[in-house]
């Protein structure tokens, strides 16, 4: 029989899937059959990463360290004298932003030293009244965009102090403006030197591709070992995940630079640093800047994970209420979070996009306006601050610091509205909950688990090779060794199941959403600014509401992990059908084709590989919002990572599990990515 | 015909080549030195290389405007970034003014830039995160003027180029013409001598690329610079150059006044482009004149010699009697017959030909 060559995947597909069920029938579960399961031989990872870091850390290559205490030399590792500098330069500099946020010592300890405070009552630095920040942050919005921007300055800095959240805000604040500048340095040096040498180009993509699907926590468990637990470790944890980001797009920018315009600089008389800074990175500024905003972004996504290796903050008092389900509090500091997060996003952008009038011959007052008026607000402030001494009678003054839940607080009301839910719903709710978890999640994860080891191989293998060839096929397989051979497989698999489980619902109703909105201008602006407001929201934000609804259970991760992965989903949707040529959808409405038709035959065909992009997008965000879930209770790899943060050796474990979620998701990405392009290819629509 | 003579009269040559290749591929010297001389497309390929540049040899004199024309792939654009170093050649010689500048190290060709040499681009190359003021006044601050100098400059030359107004636009909220504008006056920022024009008008509409020739003619007799100008459109060649150099596989097939070329194209090639033109558009009177003598009764009417035929071509026909030709002194220098005007709007084609 003559099988049109269109249909022969579908053939291959149904062979494979006989094949992978048979298997999975004949082989059953048993200990020594190695095709039920691999033998761990990369058990002794762990250990060997543990004993290579132990060795760099604390042995290797000794010098002679002068300290002062002992006031003699003395001989120490290398490594672990550079980290302890980098350690404590950024606490120091953490510390000092704090102070001037927050008032305090510890920097003028830090120059003189305890002995000069206790002798000195004078000697404390005092904090910046938070009407001042409040105010300068207003002006800042102002004088950056206008109004509106002011409006959203004062209602975020207004609501944080009124609410009594200031003191963690600032401590969060304090470590994002060290690490966010230090990631963008950083990532924008390592992005040039990418595009100026193809060697470390083809170096970084990959270490690039592993470092940003590795789930957060993992960076955690080797931060702990190399810089100890506190505001520093949390800050370069942050740096080490925040700034792949910033190196793609800092490359991708520089790539898409036209070259008539670097020329065009070239005959202009610029010299190598004036291309670059001149030319090359302004001209780049759209996506370097989507990279800076990514960089704060993560930063912010980071200050609740971060709080599990002593970062102080919001991130630590969100940690502490949801682990207490005080889901009022909860709600009122994540929603501080999603404040700053959004401020700091618009300041950002509006920063950049800011231009220089040349024309006017200003007033000396006109002229440093912005400074005058910076100046005005802080001696008001001030005064105001010293007014409020006398005006409150309690210990507090609330116009120069609202102490930490001291504010207003509106948690009571959030928690009557999830108690009202729980008691009006209890019965809807409980009953949605059995049902997903014991006839669709249980036997899903049971599934999964009685897959033999080769029938998954031969399954995954398969469809890699079917979609996306052999090169493909072999790549994923090494992926799969690396899981199967460590001890961590069968988790590997729970982590499989819920991340499967998110991205089938997610993709199903993504795609609708995302389809349904395309069919239309104006809906598909608004679910794509939409798509970008959700963005801003760390992904900690998602656990509150869930956990609100579903208490502590794998659906409440699970769903965390849908919503989340939602919206790539929706915004491939709705970029793949937007972009479909209007040519084409005037060829198709003059052969008479009906909406329907034409969206079944000829926008999503055209729009699919796009839309593949967006799932490969929901993979990798399901994925990470399961490992994040393991904080509220999973027994998959996230579980095992959480638990290596707390163990002092569990470095290697926390790398291997890092590597082996890493893995998952890169698989994934080679099948899609490869499967996505390759049919763009094809279709011309690259 | 006069016009070869017209260069020996004491000009300077600011531009000279000598022999330039360029050869594209990883081992073009290799393949380059192996040839001896002997550079051919077809072997050059089999080889793993492109020519792009092969044996150019001429030069640019004191305020002339040189055109390369030629097709899509001809070489001509390689020529002229080999000319301005944005890439290096393969091998030849090139001097700018008597330097040689393929010796010069960055900071020299750096100052040369900045000093002397302008360039325009065919996709505008403006800075897209500046405003029209700020591209404009860009080369001046990279050379370390003042903001304030910068932008005054900036603001002469925006007025020069017919900007002014639009001097705090964003390039991507002009039109192709303005934007195009901005690139010529950005390149004239910095008063070169030397001016360079990459496919300059390529990029727009015919009713916009006439307004911007015509532009060019005007900045061209007010700034009095020398001009090498990149083209595939052969009638703009025609219409703005004082040479025409024709590449074809990154060969020069002829190079010559637009006159001559179209009187006397050299190769099979440059007939085939010269078939269509009209030649009352390009033909000076001087090159259908007659020899001046003393005995001729002319007519009240005189033209100059530079005239272009089809300019005066009307009010020549309305005459009886033959028409004096005078030169820039007002000197008498020549005679046209209405007749021999007829001659040349209809139909002289064969007449030319007979005459080489």
């Amino acid at each position: 029989m003559n099988i049109p060559d269109k249909n022969s995947k579908a053939v291959q597909f149904a062979i494979l899937l006989a094949v992978f069920f048979i298997l999975c029938f004949l082989i059953g579960p048993s200990e020594s059959n190695y095709l039920w399961r691999l033998p761990p031989l990369l058990k002794e990872l762990p250990t060997v990463i543990n004993d290579s870091v132990q060795f760099v850390m604390f042995d290797w290559f000794p010098i002679e360290v002068y300290d002062p205490d002992i006031e003699d030399f003395e001989e120490k590792p290398l490594f672990s004298e550079i980290t302890r500098t980098i350690s404590s330069s950024f606490l120091f500099v953490i510390t000092f932003i704090r102070e001037i946020f927050l008032g305090g010592t510890k920097t003028i300890v830090a120059f003189t030293g305890w002995d000069f405070i206790s002798e000195n009552s004078w000697a404390v630095w005092p904090a910046l009244p938070w009407t001042v920040i409040a105010g300068w942050a207003m002006v800042l919005g102002y004088k950056l965009q206008g109004k509106g921007l002011a409006i959203l300055a004062a209602f975020s800095t207004g609501y944080i102090g009124i609410f009594g959240q200031w003191e963690p805000s600032m401590q969060t604040l304090s470590f994002v403006l060290i690490a966010a500048p230090v990631s963008v340095v950083f990532g924008l040096a390592l992005g040039i030197w990418g595009h100026k040498n193809k060697w470390v180009e083809a170096a970084l993509n990959p270490l690039l591709n592993i470092a940003q699907t590795m789930p957060h926590y993992s960076y955690l468990v080797p931060v702990i070992v190399l810089f100890g637990v506190g505001d520093q470790a949390a800050a370069i944890a942050t740096i080490f995940f925040a700034t792949p980001p910033m190196v793609r797009l800092t490359m991708l920018g520089l790539k898409n630079i036209s070259p008539d315009i670097v020329d065009a600089g070239l005959m202009n008389g610029c010299n190598r640093f004036q291309i670059l800074f001149r030319v090359q990175i302004p001209t780049a500024r759209r996506d370097i800047l989507i990279g800076v905003n990514q960089v704060v972004m993560q930063c912010l996504a980071m200050t609740v994970i971060a709080s599990f290796i002593g970062a102080q903050g919001l991130g630590s008092n969100l940690m502490i209420a949801l682990n207490s389900l005080k889901i009022g509090s909860g709600l009122e500091i994540g929603l501080c979070i999603v404040l700053i997060a959004v401020l700091l996003d618009k300041l950002s952008l509006a920063w950049a996009n800011k231009q220089t009038d040349y024309f006017a011959d200003l007033s000396f007052i006109k002229r440093y306006q912005f400074s005058l008026i910076c100046a005005a607000i802080f001696v008001a402030g001030v005064i105001f601050a010293y007014i409020g001494r006398f005006m409150f009678d309690e210990d507090f003054n609330y116009l120069y610091i609202v102490p930490h839940n001291k504010g207003i607080t509106t948690a009571p009301f959030w928690q009557a509205a999830v108690d009202w839910i729980w008691d009006t719903f209890f019965f809807t709710l409980k009953g949605f909950n059995e049902f997903l978890i014991v006839s669709i999640l249980v036997p899903m994860k049971e599934a999964y688990l009685g897959m033999p080891v080769v029938a998954t191989f031969l399954l995954v293998m398969g469809t890699a090779y079917i979609l996306a060839g052999l090169r493909s096929a072999l790549i994923v397989c090494g992926f799969l060794l690396f899981i199967a051979f460590s001890e961590f497989w069968d988790r590997a698999l729970i982590t499989a199941y819920m991340t499967s489980f998110s991205v089938i619902v997610a993709a199903v109703v993504g795609v609708t959403v995302g389809s349904l909105c395309a069919q239309n201008a104006f809906a598909s602006k608004v679910i794509l600014l939409l798509c970008d407001f959700f963005q801003t929201f760390p992904s900690f934000i998602y656990l509150i509401p869930v956990i609100m609804l579903f208490g502590i259970t794998d659906t409440s991760v699970i769903i965390a992990a849908i919503v989340y992965a939602l919206v790539p989903a929706i915004r491939y949707t709705v970029e793949g059908l937007r972009n479909v040529p209007a040519v084409l959808h005037d060829a198709g409405s003059m052969m008479g084709v009906s909406r329907f038709q034409r969206w079944i035959s000829i926008e999503f065909p055209l729009a699919f590989p796009h839309i593949m992009l967006g799932v490969n997008q929901t993979v990798i965000f399901a994925l990470f919002m399961v490992i994040i879930g393991a904080f509220i209770g999973t027994t998959d790899l996230g579980q095992l990572i959480l638990k290596a943060i707390s163990d002092p050796r569990g470095t290697g474990i926390g790398i291997t599990l890092g590597l082996c979620v890493a893995f998952i998701g890169l698989a994934a990405d080679q099948i899609l990515r490869t499967w996505a392009s390759e049919r763009k290819k094809a279709l011309g629509v690259a | 015909m006069s016009s070869e003579s017209d260069q020996a009269v004491n000009e300077k040559a600011i531009i000279k080549c000598e022999s330039v290749y360029k050869i594209f591929g990883d081992n073009a010297q290799k393949v380059l030195a192996s040839s001896k001389g002997n550079v051919n497309a077809e072997s050059f390929l089999d080889a793993g290389c492109v020519v792009g540049v092969n044996n150019a040899s001429f030069e640019v004199y004191e305020g002339e405007l040189l055109i390369l024309m030629g097709l899509s792939g001809s070489g001509k654009s390689t020529l002229l970034r080999c000319i301005s170093r944005l890439t290096d050649p393969t091998a030849g010689n090139i001097y700018i003014e008597g330097q040689d500048l393929l010796a010069m190290n960055s900071k020299e060709l750096i100052e040369l830039r900045r000093s002397k040499m302008g360039m325009v681009f065919q996709s505008f190359g403006l800075l897209p995160h500046k405003t029209v003021l700020e591209n404009i006044a860009f080369p001046l601050q990279v050379k370390g003027l003042s903001t304030q100098e910068s932008i005054k400059r900036a603001m002469e030359m925006a007025e020069l180029v017919a900007l002014g107004g639009r001097e705090n636009y964003f390039p991507r909220q002009l039109s192709g013409g303005q934007q195009q504008r901005v690139g010529i006056a950005r390149s004239l920022a910095v008063e070169p001598d030397i001016w360079f024009l990459d496919e300059p008008f390529s990029a727009l509409d015919p009713l916009i690329r006439k307004e911007m020739q015509d532009e060019f003619i005007r900045l061209r007799q007010v700034l009095n610079k020398t001009i090498l100008f990149v083209t595939h459109d052969f009638d703009e060649a025609l219409r703005l150059a004082d040479r025409i150099a024709i590449m074809k596989d990154g060969v020069i097939e002829q190079l010559d006044t637009p006159t001559n070329i179209v009187l006397n194209p050299a190769t099979e090639y440059v007939r085939k482009f010269t078939e269509e033109v009209p030649r009352e558009k390009v033909l000076k009177i001087e090159s259908v004149m007659d020899p001046y003598s003393s005995s001729e009764e002319f007519s009240d009417l005189k033209v100059s010699k530079d005239a272009i035929v089809e300019t005066v071509a009307e009010s020549i026909l309305s005459q009886e009697k033959a028409v004096a030709v005078v030169d820039a002194n007002n000197e008498i220098v020549g005679a046209l017959h209405p007749s021999h005007v007829i001659n040349v709007l209809f139909g002289g084609k064969s007449d030319n030909n007979n005459q080489d």
